[in-house]
């Protein structure tokens, strides 16, 4: 669905700016998400979104308003708004007599769906239900994924690596210390169950530098059971993965290092020439005035061969 | 010696005080420091999952999270603005990008020109002085027009023209005409950029004059598309066809053939023998379809013209001519009755299982 080139200019300069911002980047910053109402949400999913949606705040839209479509089956709106919107990651809410408590996560590359997992919430406790401090809004948090069942499932797989899409925010090259607070933790089970756990970190005295970690639950917390998925195919995930030319690590040829740690470099070297290698010098060897003639006319005569040569190349 | 016991035990008691920051685990965790991120494969403890499910994943997270804290804390530290930071290392983990990667952006056929020329953009300032004005007038954009309203309140009409030409209105039609030139070779920029086959433009749109070939070229297509069933229109005295590059292409069913050398004699003889090999060797082709179809709508006359002949048989039937039983193409006119067949209490039969 992307826009390869448009043929028609457009009119305005903002128009040109906003297209602009649209094209592909080399580094992008965090994803944008988006979360939508399906046929008839319930209050449970509604405010489950809600409070996913306050988890992921500064980057994140929350659409109110009901849409009467089934992702699986058809899923242009999601495309259509994801456009609109400039996100790649979307959560769809709804409710059914087959599929109670519905909750679709999932995201997009190319405004085309990737990845479209399908998660059911047994269990349900909202943020407002514990009453305690929150974190402060955009921290990073921490990912906790447990249980050996994450790297099993093919499903399960490209669902943490969903989560973590989901929920890791922007690459940062320094944290703050402090600034640690948020830890967000997926426990999977045998039975495709999903423990989804959000707490608080409290950084108690060890009488060492490093501090002993209390956590406190703030919520939400949830018990998804995994439905169905609609996973991207492999090709296209690879597609999705790659990495741009511009951010590529260089690396540098002929250089390495050795197991401690010194500097090895590998020289090229040319052909030797061995006709005009200076040897020991001796009287018998030295070249006649007349020889020496000769070979200066030669020299010149090659020279002026290759120069005549050069200029037929170049034209 | 009991001073250092002293300070041992001091420091015992101490460590007593704090609760431990180790964790032991049976698998190491994956960890991620670049996205924060860490994984558990240790199998869970499902009996404790099931008796108290909150307080066993609180404190496993917590385990986790120890473990994951530990590793950052380890990293090494700065000083920024009062905050101590830590330097992460970039991520594991590859998560997919939202748009695709970046493509570098096609050449236009001047830019190509130009690189391969080596020839440089020059800046040029948005200003330019006008002697004629007295003042600095812009090079394009915003009071432009109306610097060259200014300029040119009066036109002269030349010579070789007529003297009725309108001359304002000569140069908004030329100029109307230079921004059409433009966008359509920024369309055939696009196009080409896309790898999009375009129509060839016939001949090139020119406001003044034209040139002898492009007159030549147009005389010669309007007389290949205005001639009919081979009659052409007449030529002029002293009319020329036009000749040289592109001119063929323009012109339908006028394909230059590039003639064949001629043949030494003993390719000659080669070139008939085959082909004469090839018209014995001919054989007549089927159309398999055709064949079928013919033979079933044979097959099918022929079967009611029978059925029309023979009179349906009454009563007993002549067994010696009946055909086998399991015949599939017993088209008689008799319904088929149960428990007569043979029964097969292996085979089964398709379809819904009735009850």
């Amino acid at each position: 669905m992307g826009i390869i080139q448009r043929v028609k200019k457009p009119t305005t300069r903002k128009g040109k700016k906003v297209l602009q911002s649209k094209e592909p980047k080399p580094i992008e910053g965090p994803k944008q998400s988006l979360f939508i109402q399906g046929r008839n949400p319930s209050e449970l999913t509604r405010k489950l979104l809600k409070d996913i949606y306050d988890l992921k705040k500064p980057d994140a839209a929350y659409l109110s308003r009901k849409n009467d479509f089934v992702p699986f089956e058809d899923a242009t709106l999601i495309e259509k708004l994801c456009y609109k919107k400039e996100a790649a990651l979307f959560g769809v809410g709804s409710h059914s007599k087959k599929r109670p408590h519905n909750i679709i996560l999932g995201r997009t590359f190319d405004y085309g769906i990737l990845d479209m997992i399908e998660l059911g919430a047994d269990k349900y406790k909202a943020m407002s239900e514990f009453h305690n401090m929150k974190v402060m809004a955009g921290l990073k948090p921490c990912l906790i994924f447990n249980g050996p069942t994450w790297d099993l499932n093919q499903d399960l797989k490209r669902l943490k690596s969903l989560f973590t899409d989901f929920f890791s925010r922007e690459k940062v090259d320094c944290i703050r210390l402090q600034g640690l607070e948020h830890v967000i933790s997926f426990t999977a089970t045998a039975e495709n169950i999903i423990y989804f756990r959000s707490y608080r970190i409290q950084l108690k005295k060890s009488g060492q530098r490093i501090p002993r970690i209390e956590l406190e639950e703030i919520g939400p917390s949830i018990d998804f059971k995994l439905r169905r998925a609609r996973l991207g195919s492999d090709d296209l995930f690879k597609e999705a993965c790659r990495v741009p030319r511009e951010i590529r690590p260089i690396t540098k040829k002929n250089i390495s290092r050795d197991a401690f740690g010194s500097k090895m470099g590998r020289i090229h070297m040319g052909k030797q020439d061995i006709q005009r290698l200076q040897t020991r010098k001796m009287k018998g060897l030295k070249k006649t005035p007349e020889e020496k003639k000769q070979m200066l006319l030669k020299r010149k005569k090659e020279r002026l061969a290759a120069r005549q040569a050069q200029t037929a190349a170049a034209e | 010696m009991d001073i250092v016991n002293e300070i041992l035990e001091k420091e015992q008691k101490k460590a007593e005080k704090y609760k431990p920051i180790t964790v032991e685990k049976h698998l190491e965790l994956e960890l991620d420091i670049g996205t924060l991120l860490a994984s558990d494969t240790n199998d869970l403890d499902t009996k404790a999952l099931q008796a108290n499910k909150d307080d066993y994943l609180q404190a496993l997270t917590r385990d986790n999270t120890q473990l994951l804290l530990n590793k950052i804390w380890e990293l090494p530290t700065e000083r920024v603005d009062e905050a101590i930071v830590v330097r992460l290392p970039e991520p594991k983990t590859v998560l997919p990008r939202a748009k695709p990667c970046p493509k570098p952006k096609a050449l236009t056929k001047w830019q190509e020109f130009a690189k391969a020329k080596g020839i440089t953009k020059k800046k040029k300032d948005k200003v330019q002085w006008d002697e004629q004005l007295q003042k600095w007038v812009p090079l394009y954009g915003f009071k432009k027009a109306a610097a060259e309203k200014e300029k040119n309140w009066l036109i002269e009409v030349p010579q070789n023209l007529d003297p009725m030409t309108d001359m304002f209105e000569k140069k908004a039609s030329e100029k109307s005409e230079k921004v059409a030139k433009n966008e359509l070779q920024r369309l055939k920029n696009i196009a080409r950029a896309r790898k999009v086959k375009i129509p060839r433009v016939g001949l090139p749109v020119t406001s003044d004059k034209a040139s002898a070939t492009q007159l030549d070229t147009a005389a010669t297509v309007a007389k290949a598309s205005t001639a009919s069933l081979g009659k052409f229109q007449d030529k002029l005295p002293k009319e020329k066809e036009a000749r040289g590059k592109g001119i063929h292409e323009l012109i339908p069913g006028k394909e230059r053939k590039r003639k064949l050398p001629i043949p030494t004699p003993q390719q000659e003889r080669e070139n008939n023998l085959n082909m004469l090999d090839n018209i014995l060797n001919k054989r007549p082709k089927i159309d398999m379809d055709k064949a079928v179809a013919k033979h079933i709508n044979d097959e099918q006359v022929h079967r009611s013209e029978e059925k029309k002949n023979t009179k349906p048989m009454k009563g007993k039937r002549n067994f010696k001519t009946k055909p086998k039983g399991n015949n599939p193409t017993n088209f008689s006119a008799k319904k088929p009755k149960a428990g007569k067949g043979q029964r097969n209490p292996g085979k089964k039969a398709g379809g819904r299982k009735r009850r």
